[in-house]
């Protein structure tokens, strides 16, 4: 039996009201025979997707787990998560992603979409191949080399047309190598004073501003991975504003937390 | 008739059918004992090849020769070209030798057009970079026509690297003229840019064309391309472009399938594909001669 009536919860975060849930879709009237759920109190929203989690598995099964990541997705009211390509051996194969999925199956709590590497290895050499882990089980339409940039100009141009035949996405992490070199925190005043490393934004932005514009050229879908700087945003609105298909995610501690923090040499909030 | 064949866009549709009725004539004379017209006696045809294509090159000395021509072959490799001679200081020197007609192969697209502003004689492109090829597009309707009886109205898929394909271009305008519907196959990165203000239909998914093909044609795909991360393996490339058994048999049954050659069988095309009784690649060789020879007949017999 999966009936339910969610009491008094704030649907949207708007006025209380009854949910009714019929064979586990939701209703317009109250199902006979329903099990009453007391959310008073609480906040109703759709079940979220997250789309930039790292599940570790396969090859650190001792740091997450496909499961425990969906018991963590689910508990926080996830619905569905996309499994970034960093595993060992890297998501780059029909063979990995449809493991991935599988596994996410298995565990059973949310959807698990896993997300295919662009180049063999994340090595940002050669393309992987993005068409036989497109027609996969897994049906992957999200390529990232997360975690490495795709740095080089010809490959992301290439991969970005590439996909266009069965409408997939590149989500690139957004950092030009050669200016993030020994990089510990962001350039500016505090890494001055304290003498460390700094990672420039331009180092974010340039790759931001020629992936739009190769997005654009070629008429392709681009997604920027972890956008940290205001710049960065502009860029964004820019490509967005020229009808290009671009799209972007922030992460909570990008958007509250501020570099002043690394005063205490605190490696933590680098 | 014809001055020069630079672009299979200079031909409209009663000039392009000419060659072809022109072609048939020519083929009627291939079958016969002698197979040589007296045509072109004393008419000087100038082969100048700047890359090696054995096949291009015999396909018009032997059609310059059956119209009774006198040929030189002029191969840029070994001789004063591969020395730094320029494109025009070449062009000169034939001028010069009074070649009524110049059949040139170069690896820049463009260099027949500058060498038709060059020389008073006729200029026939042999295949220029990845521009054009128009006497391969010409065979092709030809050997169309031949197999499925008519051109208006067929509906023909050119499968792979349209973004350097020669053929592709010079087939893509002369199918237009002469009434064809024409889908490119290929993946997004082996299209150029600006290809949707072609006059041809798009597809990135072979599978869902061939059964409504009248013909197929397979483009070469060069293994270096792999390399410059155009797709991403032959096993993928062949997985999702190549032509085999299984993908013959969603083509219509009256289907052909077409391929310009040099073929790379296991890659675009398998060997039962190629070999298949539908297969017109030997054909399209023979018709080379037929046509080459009514293209030089057209520019040149008239002028006797
Ligand atoms: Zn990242």
């Amino acid at each position: 039996m999966n009936n339910w009536i969610i009491s008094g919860a704030s649907v949207l975060g708007g006025e209380p009201a009854d949910i009714f849930v019929r064979d586990g879709v939701i209703a317009d009237s109250a199902p006979d025979s329903a099990q009453r759920l007391d959310a008073t109190g609480l906040i109703a929203l759709p079940g979220l997707v997250d789309l930039h989690t790292h599940l570790r598995e396969p090859g650190r099964e001792d740091a997450e787990t496909v499961e425990t990541g969906s018991r963590a997705a689910a508990l926080g009211g996830y619905t569905a998560v996309c499994a970034m390509a960093n595993t060992d051996p890297v998501a780059d194969t029909a063979g990995v992603v449809e493991q991935v999925w599988r596994l996410g199956k298995d565990a059973g709590l949310v959807d698990v979409q896993p997300i295919g590497a662009v180049t063999v290895g994340l090595a940002g050499e050669r393309l992987a191949e993005l068409g036989a882990m497109a027609t996969s089980a897994a049906r992957v339409r999200v390529f990232s080399d997360d975690g490495h940039c795709v740095h080089d100009p010809v490959l992301m141009r290439r991969a970005l047309e590439y996909v266009k035949a069965f409408d997939g996405v590149i989500a690139q992490h957004a950092e030009e190598p050669r200016l993030t070199v020994g990089a510990q925190m962001n350039e500016g005043d505090t890494s001055a004073r304290l003498g460390l490393a700094g990672w420039p934004a331009v180092a974010e932005e340039a790759i931001i501003a020629r992936d739009v514009l190769l997005a654009g050229h070629v008429n392709s879908r681009l997604h920027i991975c972890h956008v940290s700087t205001a710049g960065s945003v502009e860029l964004i609105r820019w490509a967005k504003s020229k009808g290009w298909r671009v799209t972007a995610e922030v992460t909570p501690h990008h958007l509250l937390l501020t570099d002043d923090l690394v005063e205490g040499y605190d490696p933590v909030f680098r | 008739m014809i001055e020069h064949l630079l672009s299979s866009s200079d031909l409209d549709l009663e000039t392009a059918t000419l060659v072809l009725d022109t072609a048939a004539e020519m083929a009627a004379v291939s079958g016969r004992e002698v197979k040589k017209l007296p045509t072109l006696r004393g008419r000087t045809v100038v082969n100048l090849f700047y890359e090696d294509s054995t096949r291009t090159r015999i396909s018009f000395e032997a059609a310059a020769k059956r119209l009774s021509a006198d040929v030189i072959n002029f191969a840029a490799k070994g001789s004063s070209v591969s020395k730094g001679e320029s494109l025009k200081d070449t062009a000169l020197t034939l001028q010069a030798m009074g070649a009524d007609a110049v059949v040139i192969r170069h690896p820049a697209s463009g260099a027949p057009h500058r060498l038709a502003g060059w020389i008073d004689g006729s200029v026939v492109n042999a295949g220029d970079g990845t521009h054009e090829h128009p006497t391969q597009a010409l065979l092709d309707a030809y050997t169309m026509r031949s197999r499925l009886g008519r051109l208006e109205g067929l509906r023909v898929a050119l499968v792979g690297d349209v973004l350097h394909s020669r053929v592709a271009r010079s087939n893509v305008w002369l199918l237009r003229t002469l009434g064809a519907e024409v889908t490119l196959v290929a993946p997004p990165t082996l299209l150029p840019v600006g290809v949707d203000s072609w006059p041809v239909q798009v597809s990135y998914d072979l599978d869902s064309v061939l059964p409504k093909l009248d013909v197929v044609m397979m483009l070469r795909v060069q293994r270096e391309r792999m390399n410059a991360s155009f797709f991403p393996s032959v096993r993928e490339y062949s997985r999702r472009y190549g032509l085999d058994a299984a993908r013959m048999g969603a083509l219509p049954e009256h289907a052909i399938v077409m391929h310009p050659g040099p073929m790379i069988r296991g890659m675009e095309i398998s060997p039962e594909v190629a070999d298949s009784t539908r297969s017109t690649i030997v054909e399209q060789v023979a018709n080379g001669v037929s046509v080459r020879m009514a293209v030089l007949y057209l520019m040149l017999g008239g002028m006797a």
